[in-house]
């Protein structure tokens, strides 16, 4: 997948192919100019809890990237028979239905990642990203533009918490996916604690925050 | 239309009951496939507390091949304990956390035996606990060594433990703490092993019958200290009974 930013001007054309660029622009802006964790700063609860280790990262990131996909498709589907009054509980009750079954999922088929994760997982549907995506997006556009856009938040979420999870596994435990790196190519280092610790997280990520606004020119206002 | 209170009290209830009846049918899906799971975690832990597992070992296969168990009473007596249906309720299935809720002169409690390959005779007992920690229940095994005195490994679960915190009774190091500790000092009577209040306590101070505690995680130490307690004092007809067996077959 490219990572480049799509800067050009919007086209709007009647039959639109199904990846224009405005419908590119919904997968490639969450991943840098818009990234829900670095510069909306949502979902940074989990970014903190989850990333000691890349394996737990990645399946909370395939976690969130199912659920916001499909609880964005299933409220874009149905937003026109949502009554307004109750779109929040509706809204809710899509997500906290989308995470029962992820959750599900793991405790029959991945039973020591649910042991590790399931508090984590259950704490997706107060994710302030699918929320937002769901209020702010889904309610107002078409299914296949939500799918999109819902795909990428969840890249866009999925690969700042892979790049915490890589750093703080590396400077941590020496390791990577549980690999001995350190000790694979016989270098003595030593773990460094604080990067188990959340606050490591805290660091890493401030640190890509501003590695990246150096890069975009982001400004907050 | 959109907006009637009927339409929307409607809309809910049609919501409801999809969402219900989805829900419904994957846990009824699943419902087995985890029963299997979790049987292969406990038979883990239970097999974790004497042997290294590798990853991706066939634990059932290694549970049969290493695992013979009996149920005892609160009087040490080996009992076949029987289910509603009129079968016999083996160790591996009698629930420990139902037992829990019992007095304990009428629980049952399992023993699990563990033997080298090969060979018959008894390597380690190993005993179920379970107990209270700070938010939910905790739980674990504990293998003894054939004199049933000294701690031959731990191992820990949780329901509800604060991650970082009490949460780290499930980590290897936590758990190898309690190797070698004895449960009966030298005059024969059971002290248990007690978790300490903060961690890097003085070598001088963790004795026989102390391991070094969590920082931070206090009230979880305790309860898994008071757990040992309770547990090997329940076994303990059990262990003294033991005992004597192995004393009277030298």
């Amino acid at each position: 997948m490219s990572v480049g930013t799509a800067e050009k001007p919007k086209i709007k054309k009647e039959a639109e192919p199904l990846l224009s660029k405005r419908r590119k622009k919904f997968v490639t802006d969450p991943l840098n100019d818009d990234n829900p964790i670095t510069v909306q700063v949502l979902g940074i609860c989990s970014a903190l809890a989850v990333t000691t280790q890349l394996e737990p990262t990645l399946v909370m990131s395939i976690a969130v990237i199912f659920v916001i996909v499909f609880s964005n498709l299933i409220i874009s589907l149905i937003r026109n028979l949502v009554p307004t009054r109750v779109r929040i509980i509706v809204q809710l009750a899509v997500i906290a239905t989308l995470v029962t079954l992820v959750n599900e999922v793991l405790k029959a088929y991945y039973y020591d990642m649910y042991k590790l994760l399931s508090v984590f997982v259950g704490l997706i549907i107060t994710n302030c990203i699918i929320m937002g995506r769901l209020e702010a997006f889904a309610l107002g556009n078409k299914p296949y533009d939500s799918l999109l856009d819902g795909m990428g938040s969840g890249l866009g979420y999925a690969w700042i918490i892979l790049t915490v999870a890589f750093f703080r596994e590396l400077l941590g435990s020496g390791s990577i996916f549980g690999f001995k790196v350190f000790e694979a190519i016989g270098l003595e280092v030593q773990n460094n604690g604080l990067m188990v610790a959340p606050v490591g997280a805290f660091i890493i990520l401030g640190l890509i925050i501003w590695v990246q606004r150096t890069k975009t020119g982001y400004v907050e206002h | 239309m959109q907006q009637s209170n009927i339409y929307i009290i409607v809309f809910s209830a049609i919501t409801t009951i999809i969402i219900g009846g989805l829900l419904a049918l994957a846990s009824g899906l699943l419902g087995p496939t985890q029963k299997k799971a979790i049987e292969v975690d406990t038979k883990q832990q239970i097999l974790g507390a004497v042997m290294e597992v590798e990853e991706g070992a066939d634990i059932l296969e290694l549970y049969t091949k290493h695992i013979s168990s009996f149920v005892v009473n609160y009087d040490g007596e080996k009992v076949e304990p029987q289910d509603k249906n009129g079968n016999t309720v083996t160790a591996e299935r009698v629930n420990i956390e139902k037992e829990f809720d019992k007095d304990p002169e009428d629980r049952y409690y399992p023993v699990f035996v563990f033997q080298q390959d090969g060979s018959d005779e008894p390597d380690a007992y190993i005993l179920p606990v379970y107990g209270n920690g700070l938010w939910d229940n905790i739980w674990g095994f504990i293998a003894l060594q054939t004199d049933l005195e000294t701690i031959k490994g731990a191992r820990f679960a949780h329901a509800g433990e604060t991650p970082g915190l009490g949460a780290r009774i499930t980590e290897i190091e936590v758990q190898n703490r309690f190797k070698g500790k004895k449960i009966y000092n030298e005059l024969g009577d059971l002290v248990s092993v007690s978790m300490m209040k903060g961690e890097n306590n003085p070598q001088d101070r963790l004795d026989d019958h102390h391991v070094d505690g969590m920082s931070g995680a206090t009230i979880t130490a305790n309860g898994v200290t008071e757990m040992l307690e309770n547990y090997f004092s329940h076994y303990n007809a059990f262990i003294e009974k033991q005992k004597n067996q192995e004393i009277s077959s030298l």
